[in-house]
């Protein structure tokens, strides 16, 4: 079985998030990135799939070339190869486009990518993906068993879970619960020194569509002062919720 | 050219997203001077969705689309588009509608805008604005493609009646095997109880409880306020609460119109997923918990002492307005 495991390059979760250019563009300045943790639960199911059941793994990213110790980490952490397509991921179908081209040339059976990155949160690239390629599609998933072709998986709903059953070729977009939180790995020494010798191929974008644009970014407006009310007069909470807020 | 929305339903009934998008989509019609047309599946009331403003429902009436299946729902939707020759599609944020939207996009090479939370800033350029980086900022987002698809916050716009009469209209989508290409096998859903999706009202907690056996509070406190229960990070890497409990920038982000967090300190991460809510209530034994900066309302105590006090309140209240 062959796997590509899409990545985006993002901004640490602690990260705080400010706009430059005229709030026209995300503000990189002192801002660490990493590989979206949706993104990471995925590659750890696959290191399992390699490990268990002698999957290839190679992990493909968008971006530039600023994104190449996110794509060496995600290499330290085991994958075999790696593919970065040269161009800014500026939408999600154009991503889609560019993944779509690399799938086709690579012949890979599964595509794991996050559900959505953490960053600009489109959540749309896998679906794209799978559609154009006329793939099966699971998203949201939180458990993946592979039979031969045969593929068992669980999605998260709302307010529960639901088993698919379905077959390769498949996309997924992934998310925690596909590998536990604990089962994360942090690469070791020797993963750094293998991930250095491992294949980074740069490939070209190709024509690509780009449905939308982000114009202006803001910040979320400053907030007022929290009204605090007395451990001892509890009742004063529930009449400013009734009266004030008007939520109950 | 009117515009499209997608209805959803379940066991028949409509979800309140359904109302909500098809007020939304009212207003963008409005702004567009056309009319809103809905699909709906295997749903018994398709005449209530006229309170919201939709004039004509697209009704699907498919044993074989009984269980939602995101493939053969986009593929629905996509015929039900070209027929109308909707440029202009509105879904919700829920998880159903956000599996399905990326095939759908695919399918009729569409701009999509998720997380989608006010009317169109303009329509002509098409600009929404949603939020981003994990409701840390908003951007404001241009769909410059012929078909444009909207996803809806829930609880961002809100129910809005705009009483008309819709008529209805059977629907048959041409749906082959290659639609059903993964299948549903069984479901697992809580029902009677809210879920952090589509509440409108959550209680959360976090390690300040101490242990999972310390949930009885938490979960009477949301059963006195019709409330889904949520949890933080730690809690659930823990395994003192269900995975999907864990509410947060990698965990399910929370719209509702009121967030209540119990021992919950407001680590970044946390406050992040929680932002999109409108009023937020913090109960915590340290003042300085970085929580406090973010609420709108906060107490600072025991929580095993003021949440048994706030569950009285709120019963003595509840009686008092029923």
């Amino acid at each position: 079985m062959k796997i590509l495991v899409c990545i985006s390059n993002v901004p640490d979760t602690t990260s705080k998030i400010n706009f430059t250019e005229g709030d026209t563009k995300f503000d990189t300045n002192g801002v660490q990135f990493v590989i979206n943790p949706n993104d990471e639960f995925g590659l750890t199911r696959a290191m399992w799939f390699k490990e268990k059941q002698g999957a290839t793994v190679h992990v493909v990213n968008v971006g530039g070339p600023q994104t190449e110790p996110t794509i060496r980490k995600a290499l330290a952490i085991g994958a075999d190869e790696a593919i970065r397509v040269n161009a800014e991921p500026v939408d999600g179908f154009f991503v889609a486009q560019q993944l779509a081209e690399v799938v086709k040339k690579g012949e890979y059976d599964l595509i794991i990518a996050g559900r959505e990155s953490i960053d600009y949160n489109g959540g749309m690239v896998p679906g794209i993906l799978a559609t154009l390629l006329d793939m099966n599609f699971v998203n949201t998933c939180i458990d993946l068993e592979i039979d031969g072709t045969n593929v068992t998986a669980v999605r998260e709903i709302d307010g529960g879970k639901e088993k698919i059953s379905t077959s390769l070729p498949l996309v997924i977009g992934g998310q925690k619960g596909l590998v536990e939180e604990s089962d994360l790995r942090i690469p070791n020494m020797r993963g750094i020194m293998m991930a250095r010798k491992k294949p980074l191929n740069v490939v070209e974008p190709v024509d690509a569509i780009q449905p939308t644009h982000d114009q202006k970014f803001e910040k979320p407006a400053a907030k007022g002062p929290v009204k605090l009310v007395d451990a001892a007069n509890v009742g004063e909470l529930v009449e400013l919720l009734h009266n004030e807020a008007k939520v109950i | 050219m009117s515009v499209l929305v997608y209805t959803e339903s379940l066991k028949g009934k409509f979800k309140k997203n359904a109302f909500e998008v098809a007020s939304y989509a009212h207003k963008v019609a409005q702004e567009l001077g056309t009319t809103v047309t809905a699909v709906s599946f295997n749903a018994e009331d398709d005449a209530s969705l006229g309170t919201y403003g939709v004039s004509k429902v697209l009704k699907v009436s498919d044993d074989s689309l009984a269980t939602f299946n995101a493939k053969a729902y986009a593929f629905a939707l996509a015929q039900a588009a070209e027929k109308e020759a909707a440029k202009v599609i509105i879904l919700s944020s829920s998880a159903d509608s956000k599996f399905l939207a990326p095939i759908l996009t695919a399918k009729l090479s569409a701009g999509y805008v998720p997380n989608v939370v006010a009317a169109p800033e303009s329509t002509s350029p098409f600009v929404v604005k949603r939020t981003a980086f994990s409701n840390k900022g908003f951007a404001l987002t241009e769909i410059s493609a012929d078909i444009k698809i909207i996803g809806v916050s829930s609880n961002a716009f809100g129910l809005k009646e705009n009483n008309v009469s819709a008529s209805i209209e059977d629907f048959a989508p041409s749906l082959g095997d290659d639609a059903f290409s993964a299948k549903s096998i069984e479901v697992d859903r809580v029902v009677g109880k809210a879920t952090i999706a589509d509440a409108d009202i959550v209680v959360s907690g976090g390690r300040g409880l101490k242990g999972p056996e310390n949930w009885g509070m938490i979960e009477e406190l949301a059963d006195v306020l019709g409330a889904a229960t949520a949890c933080s990070k730690p809690v659930s890497d823990m395994g003192w609460r269900p995975h999907s409990e864990h509410v947060g920038q990698t965990g399910k982000p929370v719209a509702s119109n009121l967030y209540i967090a119990i021992g919950i300190s407001g680590a970044i991460q946390h406050l992040a997923g929680v932002n999109s809510s409108k009023v937020k209530v913090v109960i915590n034994n340290d003042p300085e918990a970085p929580f406090f900066k973010a609420a709108d309302y906060g107490i600072v105590g025991d929580a095993f002492e003021v949440v048994p006090e706030l569950i009285e309140k709120l019963k003595e209240f509840k009686a008092q307005n029923t």
